[in-house]
């Protein structure tokens, strides 16, 4: 069978230990049966391992951060387009994903295929409206709330509208337990240094932590959903270990939120099941996430999905995967020549 | 009481729950009474099985057995209507 040959840029490729989800996406795309790949890596950094993996990228480029403004990203990827006629682009950071919507339109006249939520689907399900969000789809969420100071919190548990514990979270990412004001007042400091303003408070479910990884068409259907739960933690909180579940409630609450909210593109559903076996959405990530190769292991090439639905191709919905697959995540030193890293942050390419 | 059918376990005592992704490890003993219970025999079946087998008798074996049982329900692996 002959393979369709695509260009596919994309980006995440902080392979770290709180990782993207490039290498894992790349992954699962270059272990397409019917889609030959030509990988266009795209990087913030220098030291992001993802360039230097030539078994997974083919060539790198550098691009502005998103916080520097959408000309210049554009004109970055203008740049990067006249060299590798992408047709493709996975852009898989949070806090890229909103500049790409925004570009989406721009992308497709030159030929380049994006796959990503509406402006609005994207807003709506921020961290900080959440319980609006909640309440529009009938979706059980966790009281949530903006703060721009740390007064706000120390009200909001006056008040008796938030008691202790409660999780101060980041925007884009981070969340920390707080135990008193003491612990809140570090954790708020901590996450608007990093991530801005505004911070996130969040009532504490008490409960198990499940995820789910899906992709919606953006017609309200779910081409594919697995469920999963994070066996070994890192002290980031990040899953460096995790195991496919059987649990029909959660696919049946993730094609509930595809259904309503008609979302377009990959997304994480991150849920707490608590032991009355309630399911509470505390967030939604618009992309796929880092562990998405495990759904691919598990059946489901959710990263190949994606990049036809990109393309405008059909794609069959997936009912089946495996349970009780695992990952186990693993760190490994790459040895690369000075040369690289030189080509890299002088030149912006590899 | 019920054990969840959709748990999977092993001759070797390795016992998966699909629905938490939870896994635990049951000595020989644990393997056979959770076989036992999962085919559906009643305590006293149990008991007369066990006190037959190893030098125990009814009283000490229930004593543990409660406590076993007791430890399947808290890690929730009988069925919820139970």
């Amino acid at each position: 069978m002959n393979k369709q040959k695509l260009t596919i840029a994309i980006s995440g490729l902080n392979n770290v230990d709180s990782p993207g989800p490039g290498i894992p996406v790349i992954r699962g795309i270059r272990e397409s049966e019917d889609i030959e790949p030509r990988i266009v890596g795209l990087a913030y950094e220098n030291l992001e391992p993802g360039p230097y993996m030539h078994g997974y990228v083919d060539k790198t480029y550098k691009l502005p951060y998103p916080s520097e403004g959408v000309d210049p990203l554009m004109e970055r990827i203008r740049y990067i387009h006249e060299r590798e006629k992408i047709d493709v682009l996975i852009p898989n950071f949070d806090s890229e994903i909103f500049v790409f919507i925004k570009l989406a339109d721009k992308l497709g006249q030159l030929g380049i295929h994006t796959f990503l939520p509406t402006l609005s689907q994207f807003e709506e399900r921020h961290k900080s409206n959440l319980p609006q969000y909640g309440e529009k789809y009938d979706i059980r969420v966790p009281d949530s709330r903006p703060v721009t100071s740390f007064g706000e919190i120390e009200d909001l548990v006056r008040q008796g509208k938030f008691s202790w514990p409660l999780l101060v979270k980041g925007k884009f990412y981070d969340a920390y337990l707080a135990r008193n004001a003491e612990q809140a007042r570090i954790y708020f400091n901590s996450v608007n240094a990093k991530w801005g303003l505004p911070v996130i408070v969040q009532e504490f479910i008490k409960g198990t932590e499940v995820n789910v990884v899906a992709l919606g068409d953006g017609n309200g259907r779910t081409i594919g959903a697995v469920p999963m739960r994070k066996q070994y933690i890192t002290d980031k909180g990040k899953a460096w270990g995790g195991i496919t579940l059987d649990d029909p409630s959660m696919l049946e609450f993730t094609h509930h939120v595809m259904s309503v909210t008609h979302w377009r593109g990959g997304m994480e559903l991150e849920l707490i099941r608590t032991p009355q076996n309630e399911l509470y959405l505390i967030e939604i990530n618009p992309r796929l996430p880092a562990w998405v190769y495990l759904a691919v292991a598990a059946g489901q090439n959710l990263p190949v999905a994606l990049v036809k639905l990109a393309m405008g191709q059909d794609v069959p919905v997936w009912t089946h995967y495996d349970i009780g697959k695992i990952f186990i995540r693993y760190s490994y030193d790459m040895i690369c020549d000075l040369d690289a890293f030189r080509k890299l942050s002088t030149t912006g390419e590899l | 009481m019920k054990i969840k059918k959709s748990l999977a376990i092993s001759e070797t005592g390795f016992v998966f729950d699909p629905s938490t992704g939870d896994s635990y490890t049951l000595n020989p003993i644990g393997l056979e009474i959770l076989q036992m219970l999962r085919e559906g025999n009643s305590r006293e079946e149990i008991t007369g099985t066990v006190t037959q087998a190893y030098d125990v008798d009814a009283m000490t074996f229930e004593r543990y057995y409660f406590d076993f049982l007791g430890m399947l329900k808290q890690m929730q692996l009988v069925e919820t209507d139970e």
